[in-house]
């Protein structure tokens, strides 16, 4: 049938197709027009993350009860631990202890869980990269929208510890939103990072554990850095407190407990936090962009 | 056929490579797999798939083409490169619009109830919440997943395969495409949800410029389509009307 008469012959297939206006197939959008698709799924993005988030616990008996009873049991964990058996309290009350060390498990937990969910976002959904055309940064943003909502839940959990222990709803608290719209920032850039990582090198699933324990235990979730590292040089110290998992761990406290007051917190600390924010969450969209149309490929 | 001379996708000198990792096994693995995450550039120990070795054709609006070959011939390949969803590793494919693939089991969720997923495919394929929201009662109703009960509201692992498939189908069918490719989505549910399930295919067809259709039924493919396009091992071995190559695919069978 190809060789009907026609005056379109003799016109090679790039002529042909600049003549009747076709486009590469699966060629990648610029930049912009990549933003206006990501708007245009804005619905299946959050559809897809709420999904998921109910398909976690449907099997459960207690059903979505999990949501919350999930960061309890956690939280409970960590302060038999390091609050009763290794008294990781030093320099602090138990009034302020507690809620510090829950705090730091539930922000780190939120941040670890996107890295974790980012790695496995393209590499784990090949059947859908595969089958459906969508911009792909749908993927790992909806997984960090996902930890997102499961960190909402576990602040229920958090404002019931605060008041437990003494801290009770004042002012301060309007801080955690902007806490979270940063931190939510940052963790969604870095799991397009990872998701791109992880297309390329599905090794990294088994790597990213160890990476993030490590980042767990120099950040401060269970002791406060300053303390801890008294008697070492103070750039450490420094250093692990400008890391930005640290920064909104710190902001969290300090947002939420009453003797946790700014003398923890390190100078510039918003400044930081938004930084952070940007720098990740920017750069880290680009950077997956990039490689858009080679996402799928085995 | 004067309108047919306008074309909706050309494939030129199309290859496909398919990478897959850890495939070559034995001694030394490790460390190829060791020198493979660290050397950058040309990999070694990952085998290469060519799964479609330059296919060249142009499809024309109005036209049903259907896609034939034995298994791993490169049909589902081919469908997904013209689709944009693999890359190509050299030529080009170039559509009018968005081609789309008939098809969401992958966006779909075993725990979810079957109304969930149709809202969350019908997301997935591009269509606004106003758009499924009218259709929805459509879809569950062509499913028929409703006729023996409230089974809508249930999960869809509590379904059965055959009423999951017609599920699939109906939600994928919702949504009219410029150029549609069906993989074998004929054959699936009982023989009153297939004749349904080719009724609306044929009007799909009337509604997109293209279809495309790869099946190994020679019937569906006969009734539906008026080109064949006959893959085998990656490379286009026919190209032309129905009858003709149907015929030569016969022979070569031994049908």
């Amino acid at each position: 049938m190809s060789d009907r008469p026609s005056p379109d012959d003799g016109l090679s297939a790039t002529e042909l197709a600049a003549k009747y206006g076709l486009a590469v197939s699966g060629a990648r959008p610029g930049l912009a027009e990549y933003v206006r698709h990501m708007w245009g799924r804005r619905h299946f993005i959050l559809a897809f993350s709420q999904a998921k988030l109910t398909a976690q616990y449907s099997q459960a008996k207690l059903g979505q009860l999990w949501q919350v009873a999930t960061p309890l049991l956690n939280a409970l964990v960590y302060f038999l631990i390091f609050g009763l058996i290794l008294n990781a309290d030093r320099g602090m009350s138990r009034e302020v202890y507690i809620p510090f060390l829950v705090t730091g498990v539930f922000v780190f937990t939120f941040t670890q869980s996107s890295v974790m969910a980012g790695v496995r976002a393209i590499a784990g959904n090949l059947g859908l990269v595969r089958a459906l055309h969508f911009p792909r940064a749908s993927l790992p943003i909806s997984f960090a929208l996902q930890q997102l909502q499961q960190l909402l839940f576990s602040m229920i959990v958090l404002f019931v510890v605060a008041v437990g222990f003494g801290s009770y709803p004042r002012l301060s608290w309007l801080l955690i939103l902007p806490v979270l719209v940063l931190q939510f920032l940052f963790n969604t850039g870095l799991a397009l990072i990872m998701a791109r990582m992880g297309s390329k090198t599905p090794d990294l699933a088994q790597l990213m554990p160890f990476v993030m324990r490590t980042w767990m235990y120099a950040s401060g979730v269970m002791f406060s850095i300053p303390v801890m590292l008294a008697d070492h040089p103070k750039w450490i110290a420094d250093i692990l407190q400008w890391n930005p998992a640290a920064i909104y761990m710190d902001l969290m406290r300090f947002a939420l407990i009453d003797g946790y007051g700014s003398e923890n917190l390190p100078p510039h600390v918003w400044a930081v936090a938004g930084g952070w924010a940007a720098l990740v969450a920017l750069g880290g969209f680009v950077y997956f962009w990039k490689a858009e149309e080679r996402y799928g490929r085995g | 056929m004067a309108e047919s001379h306008i074309p909706t996708v050309i494939a030129d000198e199309l290859h496909i490579v398919y990478r897959v990792n850890g495939a070559k096994t034995g001694k030394g693995s490790a460390t190829a797999a060791l020198s493979r995450i660290v050397k950058r550039g040309e990999e070694r120990g990952v085998r290469k798939v060519h799964a479609v070795k330059g296919v060249s054709f142009i499809a024309y609006r109005g036209e049903a083409i259907g896609l034939i070959g034995s298994n791993g011939s490169g049909k589902s390949t081919l469908l997904r490169a013209i689709a944009g969803l693999l890359p190509a590793e050299r030529g080009k494919v170039f559509t009018d619009g968005q081609p789309s693939l008939l098809g969401v089991n992958a966006a779909l969720m075993n725990d979810l109830t079957g109304e969930r997923n149709v809202i969350l495919g019908g997301l997935a394929m591009g269509m606004s919440r106003e758009q499924i929201r009218e259709r929805y009662q459509s879809i569950v109703d062509f499913s028929g997943i409703n006729e023996k009960g409230d089974f809508i509201t249930l999960p869809m692992r509590t379904y059965s395969s055959g009423m999951a498939a017609r599920l699939r189908f109906s939600i994928a069918a919702a949504k009219d495409h410029d150029v549609l490719m069906i993989d074998e989505a004929l054959a699936t549910g009982d023989r009153s949800f297939q004749k349904r399930s080719e009724a609306r295919i044929r009007e799909l067809r009337k509604e997109a410029g293209t279809v495309f259709l790869v099946s190994h039924n020679n019937k569906s493919i006969r009734d539906t389509c008026d080109r064949v396009l006959w893959l085998e091992r990656g490379e286009l071995r026919m190209d032309g009307a129905t009858d003709e190559v149907l015929k030569e695919y016969e022979k070569f069978t031994g049908k």
